[in-house]
């Protein structure tokens, strides 16, 4: 199947996306864009961005055969791509160092950033400090508490972390302060959003940035396995790592790919945070996507162990996708996250983070029902050294 | 004639300004939002704009998105919105109403739907922030077929280009947000903004309403002098939030503070001061 090149001139995947904001921010949006179409095709643009990804995130990310989780799980070979081996332990590097390469070229000084986990915010603190930009990361309130070490991260990095107190004060309400501060401050400052979410261009080009992660796939896939993956496994919050895996891989039909969403508590308990498994759609964030809404059209509370996944909404062009059948989107629970999370660091050494281990759950169910000479990846999106609090927390052990 | 058109064809006739302001329904409770939309009236309201409250108002800043909160608490939905401007319209035929939010909360209930129902309690117009003029053309011309004028914002950012294209969505009049930011914010240049309503003015005849930055009487008197009406909102809002857990004082506060809105606008703009 011949597949359009989204999004299109208004920034539409199909029905979804688009350009849902104030007016106040259309003049930015639209600078970003003629900048970012301007920058993209540079070839010391391109220079400068490779140079970065190799010498200072560390890529290539290697594609590790999980030969022993392989034996375990029969079925299907199972390769990890190893985000989590990047500098700053996620593959949200790759999105900030391209961003804030874009900052740079239109001379901003300032960058502000919006985070759930703490890793964008990490990744966002750690970009500005290389390229001495001040820098100002969104937080909710209740995620500067669960999310201590990667608070102090950032500090240490000089950002400047803001608890935002309104709403629900998670993910989406630091989203919603951080368009604030941009809007008022626009003239200096670059949004640096971490997802592919938000109006566009942002799904595009943060989208563009993570791709380098499907593209290495593809070469790598090549040169060890003289073949392309026959499945791609990968998380989805807002989705950033999943379309960065998906991306390269959307023409090729042969290739089956599976977002896996936070089921939480289990989607029958609306405990959760998997608007395209169990949402519907609507308009957040200047996009129109997938949501969690209540009857009168009010944001939901989501849920999910994994503070990255937690957010309401999910990138446009994951709505087109599953709309269009060439993407299947399934969730998997806390409990089962949880035990991938044990899994993995006991039968690979890897230490997954929480939301990957959403991904790695499913690859076990998946891979049993696929030949032995079938190739599977998984995207391990990013490392589990921050969720070593909340996991000892909810299995009751005391840490120090 | 259509009501907003109405309210700005007679000020213009008697040379005044519209005074525009804004409250969140269902703020403190949706029990007294009626009877504030009265006492607007009582202290010099030309039209009033009626925020729906919304979970994410990312436009708003603080004083606003607490009167979401608040209303939100209550559960205050779109439909209950609606039916407060019916109760409204059975002791106030005249004063036009406009519903001020984000589309997510329409789109919930269905666009076809709301607009009917809200043409029905005799709801005037509909300013959705987050519908940009590139997103309008699925949504403004089903609003319009139930009658409802479509305010859009401006901003000192809007090019020449979008001003054309944003008078031509919309009717009843224009909302110039007049600095950048969100609603509530500090300061208010005057100068700058006269500036940005001439080149608007060349471009479309519709009124235009100036907004964002216009806290009492001296600004709005200000803001008068060079626009066809000023809207008021945080400072209004400002001013439940104060007084929330006794809102019996509500109506007269709101009242006394608009009236004294309304009578710098008047003396600003009066024949004599305008000479």
């Amino acid at each position: 199947m011949i597949y359009e090149n989204l999004p299109d001139a208004r920034g539409h995947f199909g029905l979804y996306g688009g350009r849902f904001v104030a007016e106040t921010l259309m003049l930015p949006l639209q600078q970003l864009e003629q900048a970012y179409n301007a920058l993209k095709n540079d070839a010391a643009f391109r220079a400068e961005l490779d140079r970065d990804l190799a010498l200072y995130v560390g890529r290539p990310s290697p594609l590790y055969p999980a030969e022993r989780l392989t034996r375990k799980w029969g079925g299907a070979q199972v390769f990890l791509k190893r985000e989590d081996l990047n500098h700053t332990g996620a593959h949200k590097i790759n999105n900030t160092v391209g961003q804030a390469l874009l900052a740079k070229h239109l001379g901003k000084t300032r960058i502000i950033a919006e985070t759930g986990a703490g890793q964008h915010g990490v990744a966002s603190a750690t970009i500005a400090a290389r390229l001495g930009l001040k820098c100002v990361v969104y937080m909710g309130a209740e995620d500067v508490q669960r999310q201590s070490p990667n608070v102090y991260r950032m500090k240490l990095l000089g950002a400047e972390v803001v608890p935002v107190h309104s709403g629900t004060k998670t993910l989406k309400d630091a989203m919603n302060e951080a368009l604030r501060d941009w809007v008022t401050n626009v003239d200096d400052t670059f949004y640096v959003i971490g997802t592919v979410a938000g109006p566009h261009p942002y799904p595009m080009l943060v989208r563009d940035f993570n791709s380098v992660v499907g593209r290495e796939v593809v070469t790598q896939s090549q040169e060890m396995l003289g073949c392309q993956p026959d499945a791609l496994v990968a998380c989805v919050g807002g989705g950033s790592n999943a379309i960065g895996l998906f991306y390269p891989f959307i023409g090729n039909d042969a290739v089956k790919m599976y977002g896996v969403e936070a089921g939480g508590d289990g989607i029958e308990t609306g405990r959760h945070a998997a608007p395209l498994s169990a949402g519907h759609p609507g308009v957040l964030h200047g996009n129109r996507t997938y949501i969690m809404a209540d009857a009168n059209g009010q944001i939901s509370a989501t849920h999910s162990i994994s503070a990255g996944l937690d957010y309401p909404g999910v990138g446009p062009e994951h709505a087109w996708l599953k709309d269009i059948g060439r993407v299947t989107y399934v969730s998997v629970t806390d409990d089962e996250a949880l035990a991938a999370f044990h899994e993995l660091t006991r039968v690979e050494g890897i230490i997954p983070a929480l939301e990957p281990a959403h991904a790695l759950a499913y690859a076990k169910k998946l891979a049993p029902q696929m030949q032995r000479e079938q190739i599977l990846v998984v995207n391990l999106s990013g490392r589990g050294d921050k969720d070593i609090f909340t996991i000892a927390k909810r299995e009751g052990t005391e840490l120090m | 004639m259509k009501r907003i058109e109405t309210v700005f064809a007679a000020l213009k006739a008697r040379g005044r300004k519209a005074l525009i302001p804004y409250i969140t329904a269902g703020d403190p409770h949706p029990d007294h939002t009626v009877g504030l939309m009265h006492a607007l009236v009582a202290g010099g309201a030309d039209i009033i704009e009626l925020g729906v409250p919304f979970s994410d108002p990312m436009a708003d800043g603080p004083t606003i998105q607490l009167a979401c909160e608040r209303a939100l608490v209550h559960g205050t939905s779109l439909w209950q919105v609606v039916d407060m401007v019916a109760e409204f319209r059975r002791s106030d035929a005249r004063t036009p109403v406009v519903l001020m939010g984000y589309l997510n909360p329409i789109e919930a209930r269905g666009l076809e739907a709301f607009a009917a129902y809200a043409q029905k309690a005799g709801v005037d117009g509909v300013l959705i922030v987050d519908v940009s003029v590139e997103e309008a053309p699925e949504i403004a011309p089903r609003l319009r077929a139930h009658g409802l004028d479509c305010i859009f914002l401006l901003a000192p950012t809007s090019s020449a280009a979008r001003i054309g294209a944003i008078a031509h969505e919309a009717s009843g009049y224009l909302y110039y947000v007049s600095l950048k930011g969100v609603t509530g914010a500090a300061t208010l240049d005057v100068a700058s903004v006269a500036a940005k309503l001439d080149q608007i003015r060349a471009q479309t005849a519709l009124p235009v309403a100036v907004g964002f930055g216009i806290r009492d009487a001296a600004s709005a008197a200000q803001v008068a002098r060079i626009a066809d009406g000023v809207v008021v909102g945080s400072a209004l809002v400002a001013q439940i939030q104060k007084h929330q857990n006794e809102p019996q004082k509500l109506p007269d506060l709101l009242t006394r503070q608009l009236g004294e809105m309304r009578a710098a606008i008047d003396f600003a703009t009066s024949p004599v001061m305008t000479r």
